[in-house]
């Protein structure tokens, strides 16, 4: 089920922050949302998920308006949703197993052995076998993000949030992160909704992607189409970095 | 924001902390990993404060004491109704809400802070009932036998120093100790421990909840001692009013 929103705006102090965002986050794809520092990716996905309240405009998921329910009534969709936050926010005071078991224990009614087995699965699924002891202290930058999905993955969500995966991991543990999301969103059709800076996973993962400027929705395309696009904004963010503007000068 | 406002938040946040919650198993479990946290890690501390405190209290009634008049009785007198009027409740009270508030306020500060508590929202977790409420249940049921320990060690604390020190005889201080007693003591000691329990467990948790995460670290030192500041000075508002309406 697809996720769409429409008008979508939020302010805060005054200050208007996205400026009626509409775009359709399409199932079985990673969607992508990209742009500068400060051009309300964040906003929007909070706004999405619910963390913040929108001011104007509706956010539909599967065809139910998120934003007009209430917070019991918003309970159902949640489950249904799995969330990698930008530092992994996995809890402290839990071992790799318990911070993987806790959607689990909170929302299933599986028994122990269960939910065990579940978690087993979805952490050999992000290649962590028999870390299950560990605390996030005692793990990588990496392995915190691929417990965080493997927490995300536990109650088999309809809908991914990833809130820029990549942040602070190297270039080869950030694509093998890319390439675990895209496989997931593949293998279990869900969609997929990515927030990123990050031009190296926009050409790796990026099917549909949605360019912000300033609080609002600057352009939509894919990872081919916005390398080509003659859009200025694109083209000053895409082609930021020296390496992508001696690429350009390749290419051209 | 205006001390109105924090009210007004507190007090919400107190209404969603009582919320039916998602897992009574898992309120059990979370209840009794507080209890550990607030009240058995303080143990150590409350038991060494009590023992000095009821030392002292032995030594500074005897010093004061200068008249064949008044009976030897009296020290052991004097030290039990200051140890279970004010000390073992109000003074190990203002103690715990140093210890245990600024653990609170700097726990659930990081939690916001790293995103932990976003993420318990967007599973659907109502994040205030999970974290505050055991909490708070985990301190009305600890903080009592707190202070009855600590009330115990007092006593005996005077006690040994009495003995040892030659202040006084144990046949005397037991006698003083049993001298028009009565009961209430202990009872009002302890409803007074409920009401600072309860705000104890709260006052930090707001601070902590509500803690600004782009202030980042800086801030959630902030929130701590914010915190101290403000359950202290509740508790000695609850005393007073406590005391007003059950002594006078």
């Amino acid at each position: 089920m697809s996720i769409i929103v429409n008008d979508i705006k939020k302010g805060f102090s005054g200050t208007e922050i996205l400026k009626g965002i509409s775009f359709e986050f399409e199932k079985g794809k990673t969607n992508l949302i990209i742009g500068q520092s400060g051009s309300g990716k964040s906003v929007l996905t909070k706004c999405i998920v619910g963390l913040y309240e929108v001011d104007e405009g509706e956010v539909i998921y599967g065809g139910e308006n998120f934003s007009g329910m209430s917070k019991s009534e918003r309970k159902h969709i949640r489950t249904q949703i799995g969330m990698l936050f930008q530092g992994s926010a996995l809890f402290d005071s839990y071992s790799v197993e318990e911070n993987v078991m806790f959607p689990l224990t909170m929302f299933s009614d599986m028994s122990k052995e269960e939910m065990l087995d579940r978690v087993n699965f979805c952490l050999k699924r992000v290649e962590l076998e028999n870390k299950n002891h560990l605390y996030p202290s005692e793990i990588s930058g990496g392995m915190q993000k691929r417990v965080a999905i493997a927490r995300a993955i536990a109650l088999n969500p309809q809908y991914l949030f990833c809130d820029e995966p990549n942040s602070g991991l190297d270039p080869k543990t950030s694509i093998v992160i890319d390439n675990l999301i895209y496989d997931l969103t593949k293998e279990y059709d869900i969609t997929t909704v990515v927030i990123t800076h990050d031009m190296n996973s926009v050409m790796e993962i990026g099917e549909n992607i949605m360019y912000i400027h300033e609080g609002e929705n600057w352009w939509t395309g894919d990872k081919q189409s916005i390398v080509t696009t003659d859009n200025k904004e694109i083209g000053d963010f895409v082609y930021a970095s020296s390496f992508m503007k001696q690429l350009r000068g390749k290419l051209s | 924001m205006n001390l109105f406002q924090h009210i007004g938040r507190f007090t919400l946040m107190i209404s969603l902390a009582f919320r039916k919650p998602e897992k009574w198993k898992v309120l059990r479990q979370n209840i009794v990993i507080e209890i550990n946290t607030i009240g058995i890690s303080s143990l150590s501390i409350v038991a060494l404060l009590s023992l000095f405190m009821g030392a002292v209290m032995v030594i500074q009634t005897a010093s004061n004491i200068d008249s064949v008049l008044i009976p030897a009785y009296t020290v052991g007198f004097a030290t039990r109704q200051s140890i279970i009027l004010e000390f073992s409740s109000t003074m190990i009270c203002l103690i715990l809400a140093g210890k245990v508030g600024s653990n609170i306020a700097s726990e659930i500060g990081t939690m916001k802070l790293t995103e932990q508590i976003d993420a318990l929202e967007v599973m659907g977790v109502n994040s205030i009932n999970h974290l505050v409420l055991p909490k708070i249940l985990a301190s009305l049921f600890i903080f009592p036998f707190i202070v009855l320990i600590s009330m115990g060690l007092g006593l005996i604390g005077g006690g040994l120093i009495g003995t040892q020190a030659g202040i006084i005889t144990l046949e005397k201080y037991i006698m003083g100790l049993q001298y028009y007693f009565v009961p209430f003591s202990i009872t009002y000691s302890l409803i007074k421990t409920l009401f600072f329990a309860f705000f104890i467990a709260t006052i930090p948790s707001y601070f902590g909840y509500y803690v600004n995460p782009s202030g980042g670290a800086l801030e959630v030192g902030r929130s701590g001692t914010k915190s101290v500041v403000a359950s202290s000075m509740v508790i000695l508002l609850i005393n007073l009013i406590i005391t007003y309406f059950l002594l006078l």
